[in-house]
C-alpha cells in the first residue's frame, strides 16, 4: 500500500500539532483554534458535502458546551464521559433540528435552523442550570483515564488526539459510499431521488453526524477554557462558523481548519491591529477596533462572498498556476 | 367583568395592543422580505440592520440636526432606501446568477458591518427618544386606556401594509413586479427595465424596514442591536406564513404579534419562544407555510 499525498499532508499536519508547543506556540490558543477547527469541519460536512446551509450550528456547539460543562462540574464526570454526554445532547438536538428543517430546502432550511437555534438560546438564557447571563463558570478540566488535566500540555495532547479522531471520522464519512450519496444529493437532488435513494434519511443522518461532531467541539471548548456562556449558543457563533468554512474553502477537507485558525487569530489580535493602525495613522477611532471585531468580520464576509467564493484552499492553487505559468499542476 | 381567567381585562388588552404593535412591525418587515425575495431571490439578512438604521437616523436627525419627528418619518426611510439601492447595485447584483445562499451571506456581512460601526460610535445602551407632542398622552376608551402613540403605530403600519398590497396587486408597477417574480427574462424581453425594477424593489423593501424602525424607536428604545433579535423572529414569521402572498405576510405578522402578546399574559417565560414553537408545529402540519405553495 502506497501513501497518497493527502495522507502525507495529514501526517505532516499531525506532526506539526504535536510539535507546536515546543516551537513556542501558546497551548491554550492552539487548543481554542483546534476546537473551532473541529466545529468548522463538522459544519462543512453539511454545507460542503451535502449542500445544506445550517444557520443553527451554535445550538449544537453551545448546547454541548453547556451539557459537557454541567456534567463535569455538577456531577464530577471524567472529561471523556462529559464530552460524550455533550455529543449525545448535540446529536439529540441535531435529530430534532434536522427532522424539522429538511421538510423545506434551500433558503427556508437556513431560516428554520436559525429560528430553532434562537429557541435554544432563549432556553439557555432562562434555564436554571446554565447560569443565565453569567454562563457556566469555572468548569474543572477533569481527568482523563485517571490523570488530571490541570497541566496545559497534558490537556493539549488530549485535545489534539480528540481533534484528530474527529477529523478522521469526517474524512471517513466523506469518502464512504454514504458520503458519495451526500455529494450526489448536493449536486442534483432530483436525480438522487430518481436513483432510488431515500434522500431525506441521508440528509437527516448527515445533519445528526454534523451536529454530534459540532457538539464534540463545543464540549472540548468548555474543557479547555473552563466556561460555557450564552455567546456559544448565540447566532453570531453560527455566523462565525459559516465564515470560517467560507474563508478556508467549502467542501474541502483542510479549508475549514485554515479558516478557523484565521478567524480565531483575527478575533484575538484585531485589537492589537487597531492600536497599531491608530499609532500609524493618528486616527483615534482605530483604537476602538478591538471592541468592534464584527466590522472586520463583516468586511471579510462581504469580500469572500463577492470575490473569493472558493475560499483559500479553492482559490490559491488557481492563483499560483496563473502566477507561475511554467509549472503544470496535478 | 374586570377579570378573565384570573387576569385583569385591562392587562390583557394592554398586552394585546403591544402585541398588535409588535405584530405590525413583523408584518412590515416580513412584507419587505417577501417582496425582495420574490424578485431578487435573496433573503435579506440586513433587514434588521436597515430597521435599526431607520431608527438611528431618526434619532440622530432629531438630536443633532433639530429636525422634528414628522420630517424624519419621511427622511429616514428615504435615506435608507437610497442606501439600499446603492447596496443592490454595487454588491447584490454581482451575485444574482449564483445560489441564493450567497446573497444571505453577503447581507449577513453587511449586517455585521453596519451594526459594528454603530456599536463603535454609540455603544450598546439604548438611546432615549421623544414622542412628538401631538402623539403623547392616552385616550380613555372606557374599557381601557389607549396610549396614543401605540394606536398611531398600528394605524400607520396597517395603512402602509394595505398601500403595499394595493400597489402590488392593483397597479401597473405591481403587475411588472409580479411578472418579474414569475419570469424576469420574459418581462425584460417585453421591454421593461428589469434591473431598474430590481433596484427599486430592494430600495423600497428596506425603506419599509426603516419606516418600521422610525415607528418602533419611541416604543422600544434605539440601540445598535435592536434589529438582531427582531430579524430572527421575522424569519420565523416568514417560514410560518410562506412568502407566496402579500396579504398572507400581513395577516401572519399581525396574528403572531397578538399571540406573542397574549402569551406574555398567560406564561411570560414562553413569550420569547412561542413564535418558534408555532413555526415547528406549522412545519409539521403544513411544511409550505400557511399561505405558501410548494415549489
Amino acid at each position: 500500500m502506497s501513501i497518497t499525498r493527502t495522507q502525507l499532508v495529514y501526517v505532516f499536519g499531525l506532526g506539526l500539532l504535536v510539535a507546536l508547543p515546543f516551537l513556542g506556540a501558546y497551548p491554550v490558543f492552539v487548543m481554542k483554534v483546534l476546537c473551532f477547527a473541529l466545529f468548522a469541519c463538522a459544519f462543512n460536512l453539511l454545507i460542503g458535502y451535502t449542500g445544506l446551509l445550517s444557520f443553527g450550528h451554535a445550538a449544537f456547539f453551545g448546547g454541548a458546551a453547556y451539557a459537557a460543562g454541567y456534567s463535569m462540574k455538577a456531577w464530577g464526570l471524567p472529561t471523556p464521559i462529559g464530552l460524550a454526554f455533550g455529543v449525545l445532547v448535540a446529536a439529540g438536538l441535531g435529530l430534532v433540528f434536522g427532522w424539522l428543517a429538511i421538510r423545506r430546502s434551500g433558503i427556508y432550511l437556513t431560516m428554520i435552523t436559525l429560528a430553532l437555534a434562537q429557541m435554544v438560546y432563549f432556553f439557555c438564557l432562562q434555564a436554571p442550570f446554565t447560569g443565565g447571563e453569567d454562563g457556566l463558570q469555572s468548569v474543572p478540566r477533569g481527568t482523563f483515564l485517571g490523570l488530571s488535566l490541570q497541566d496545559d500540555l497534558r490537556l493539549y495532547y488530549v485535545v489534539v488526539g480528540t481533534f484528530a479522531l474527529g477529523f478522521l471520522a469526517i474524512d471517513r464519512i466523506v469518502h464512504s459510499p454514504f458520503g458519495q450519496v451526500l455529494k450526489a444529493i448536493r449536486e442534483n437532488e432530483p436525480r438522487a431521488v430518481s436513483l432510488g435513494y431515500d434522500v431525506d434519511r441521508f440528509k437527516l443522518l448527515a445533519f445528526v453526524l454534523s451536529a454530534a461532531l459540532a457538539g464534540l467541539a463545543g464540549g472540548l471548548k468548555t474543557a479547555v477554557l473552563g466556561f460555557a456562556t450564552l455567546t456559544d449558543v448565540l447566532w453570531t457563533t453560527s455566523g462565525a462558523v459559516i465564515l470560517m468554512t467560507l474563508v478556508g474553502g467549502m467542501g474541502t477537507m483542510v479549508g475549514p481548519i485554515l479558516g478557523a485558525a484565521i478567524v480565531v487569530a483575527l478575533e484575538s489580535k484585531v485589537g492589537d491591529l487597531g492600536t497599531a493602525l491608530a499609532q500609524l495613522t493618528g486616527i483615534e477611532w482605530f483604537n476602538a477596533l478591538g471592541e468592534s471585531v464584527t466590522i472586520v468580520t463583516g468586511l471579510i464576509f462581504v469580500a469572500c462572498v463577492s470575490v473569493f467564493r472558493q475560499g483559500i484552499v479553492g482559490e490559491v492553487p488557481g492563483l499560483l498556476r496563473r502566477l507561475l505559468p511554467g509549472r503544470t499542476s496535478t | 367583568m374586570t377579570e378573565l381567567f384570573g387576569v385583569p381585562i385591562r392587562a390583557i388588552l394592554g398586552q394585546l395592543l403591544l402585541g398588535l404593535v409588535n405584530g405590525s412591525f413583523y408584518a412590515m418587515l416580513s412584507l419587505g422580505l417577501a417582496v425582495i425575495f420574490g424578485l431578487l431571490n435573496v433573503i435579506n439578512f440586513a433587514h434588521g440592520a436597515m430597521y435599526m438604521l431607520g431608527a438611528f437616523l431618526a434619532w440622530l436627525g432629531m438630536t443633532y440636526l433639530g429636525l422634528d419627528y414628522w420630517v424624519m418619518l419621511v427622511l429616514a426611510p428615504v435615506t435608507v432606501g437610497l442606501f439600499g439601492a446603492v447596496v443592490e447595485r454595487a454588491l447584490l447584483r454581482r451575485l444574482s446568477k449564483l445560489d441564493p445562499l450567497y446573497g444571505l451571506l453577503l447581507t449577513l456581512g453587511l449586517t455585521l458591518i453596519i451594526e459594528g460601526v454603530f456599536r463603535s460610535f454609540f455603544g450598546v445602551s439604548g438611546q432615549p427618544y421623544q414622542v412628538p407632542e401631538a402623539l403623547t398622552g392616552a385616550s380613555d376608551l372606557g374599557f381601557m386606556i389607549l396610549p396614543n402613540y401605540r394606536a398611531w403605530v398600528v394605524a400607520v403600519s396597517l395603512t402602509v401594509c394595505f398601500a403595499t398590497w394595493v400597489v402590488t396587486e392593483r397597479t401597473r408597477l405591481g403587475s411588472y413586479l409580479r411578472a418579474g417574480t414569475e419570469n424576469p427574462r420574459l418581462v425584460q424581453a417585453f421591454g421593461i427595465n428589469v434591473p431598474l425594477l430590481v433596484t427599486t424593489t430592494y430600495g423600497l423593501g428596506v425603506a419599509l424596514a426603516a419606516l418600521a424602525g422610525v415607528l418602533a424607536a419611541p416604543v422600544l428604545q434605539v440601540s445598535p442591536l435592536m434589529g438582531q433579535n427582531l430579524i430572527i423572529t421575522v424569519f420565523a414569521v416568514v417560514v410560518i406564513g410562506g412568502m407566496g402572498s402579500i396579504a398572507g405576510s400581513i395577516i401572519t405578522g399581525l396574528g403572531l404579534g397578538v399571540i406573542e402578546g397574549l402569551t406574555k399574559v398567560v406564561y411570560p417565560q414562553g413569550s420569547s419562544t412561542v413564535v418558534f414553537l408555532i413555526m415547528a408545529v406549522v412545519l409539521l402540519v403544513r411544511p409550505a407555510g400557511l399561505f405558501g405553495r410548494e415549489r
